[in-house]
């Protein structure tokens, strides 16, 4: 359990104190240097992993602070009535976290939704970049405005409905 | 002599000997010994940081007592899993913040433990719950939320929840202190019908009408000390020390 929580406090503060940039350097150009030679793994999955880890990273802080929100009385009123450490967390403790984290846990989905723009420095092309490549492309003369207003209404559309979306949960929470 | 001594501890359900509590270098609990019989209505009272939910709190161990036993139906509590699962599915406690689930319905309030601590079948549970609801006459509630009902109505369901574990014991830590005087009337009288139904109760309670009416015996505490302890009518028109003659002189 020690060695457990050790191991992850250590890779969530360096996750976090490093920018999201690094990461994908050290995903796309450095680990092919840490494999065996003959090793390949795709550069998108590595570049998914990466950003997973380095999002999870976020996630965990995000969701420890739900968990320190939820009230001792809480811990304590499950423990008294018998249950042992994974049924108060499972059915008492965690659906408070979670519920009192959703406004961050969406704020943190946004931030990385938009953050996936970044992959163009390791040579990966998202919705943004593309648009970007597409108004180079002599078929697309004069159309680099329609190109761009496309991919800000996608932008805007995700991470508004997100945004709505976290809200109505609050809301509906707030009723109880 | 031997059968004699058996005897007297069958009777015995809950016994602390000589906890020792510190929070750091701070004494909380003294060398405080104090022991409930099956079907008594135990007392404790005295001044704020007197260590009274301190010494509750390690019957069940929610505290952990650095020196000293309880004593649960003549088996020493130990700090294991297993130990406290047998000690917390027979005794529960009612807090003076409530402390109900706010993201559950007064229902599966009171369901959840029955059946994931006790494995009862959730149709079995339902009823019992219901029961135990209609026993401090809350049941046309049961689906709504905690945040939803008054004070006293979310302690009664705290006491229902804890019924539903058909305790041997209840621990009430100061259940009224939270509450409107308006409300404190409700709960005492449900604390009260369970005393007269036999049940074995510790409270923390400053209700002086309470003690007088129901308890066997209280039991005043300060500075993480029993100063004394005698029958209610005893203490509260004759207290033997002077600790207990200024405390009762400031509260009633
Ligand atoms: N977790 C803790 N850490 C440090 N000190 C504590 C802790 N819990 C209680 N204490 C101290 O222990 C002493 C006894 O506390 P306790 O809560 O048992 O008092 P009490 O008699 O229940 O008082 P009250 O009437 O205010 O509820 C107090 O002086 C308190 O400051
Ligand atoms: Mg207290």
């Amino acid at each position: 359990m020690v060695v457990i929580a050790f191991l992850s406090t250590a890779f969530i503060e360096v996750a976090r104190s490093v920018p999201m940039i690094t990461v994908l350097f050290v995903a796309s150009i450095m680990f092919p240097f840490f494999v065996p030679e003959g090793v390949e793994v795709d550069k998108l999955l590595r570049t998914i992993i990466a950003v997973s880890l380095f999002a999870g990273a976020y996630m965990a802080e995000v969701i420890r602070g739900g968990l320190q929100a939820v009230e001792p009385g809480q811990y304590e009123a499950s423990a008294a009535m018998g249950h042992g450490y994974w049924q108060s967390m499972r059915f008492i403790i965690l659906p408070q976290a979670l519920r009192i984290s959703i406004p961050a846990i969406v704020n943190l989905f946004i931030g990385f939704f938009k953050d996936t723009t970044l992959v163009l420095v390791i040579g990966l092309f998202d919705l943004l970049n593309m648009v970007l490549s597409a108004t180079s492309d002599p078929k697309w003369l004069g159309f680099e405005v329609e190109g761009y207003v496309f991919a800000a209404a996608v932008y805007f559309i995700f991470c508004f409905s997100m945004g709505h979306y976290s809200r109505r949960l609050e809301a509906k929470q707030k009723q109880r | 002599m031997q059968t004699q001594n058996t005897a007297q501890s069958n009777d015995v359900l809950l016994e602390a000997r000589n906890l020792n509590k510190f929070y750091g270098p701070f004494h909380a609990l003294e060398d405080v010994s104090m022991e409930l019989k099956k079907g008594d209505i135990k007392v404790i009272c005295g001044p704020s940081g007197s260590g009274k939910s301190t010494l509750i709190r390690c019957m069940n161990f929610l505290e952990i007592p650095e020196q000293g036993d309880v004593i649960f139906k003549g088996e020493k509590v130990e700090d294991s899993a297993k130990s406290l699962r047998a000690l917390r599915s027979q005794m529960c406690m009612v807090f003076q913040s409530f402390n109900l689930y706010p993201h559950l319905t007064i229902l599966e309030n009171c369901t959840l433990a029955p059946i994931w601590v006790n494995k009862t079948p959730r149709k079995e549970a339902e009823e019992q719950a219901m029961h135990h609801l209609e026993r401090v006459k809350i049941a046309n509630q049961a689906n709504k939320y905690p945040s939803q009902l008054s004070g006293g109505q979310q302690q009664r369901v705290a006491i229902a929840r804890g019924l539903t574990m058909n305790p041997e014991v209840i621990l009430f830590d100061e259940p009224t202190s939270a509450l409107d005087p308006e409300m404190i009337k409700e709960v005492l009288d449900v604390m009260i019908s369970l005393g007269n139904s036999g049940q074995s109760m510790v409270c923390v309670t400053h209700e002086m009408g309470f003690a007088r009416e129901v308890a066997d015996s209280v039991t005043f505490m300060a500075d993480g000390q029993i100063i004394e302890t005698g029958n209610p009518d005893e203490f509260f028109t004759n207290p033997k020390t002077d600790r207990a003659k200024d405390f009762l002189s400031h509260v009633l």
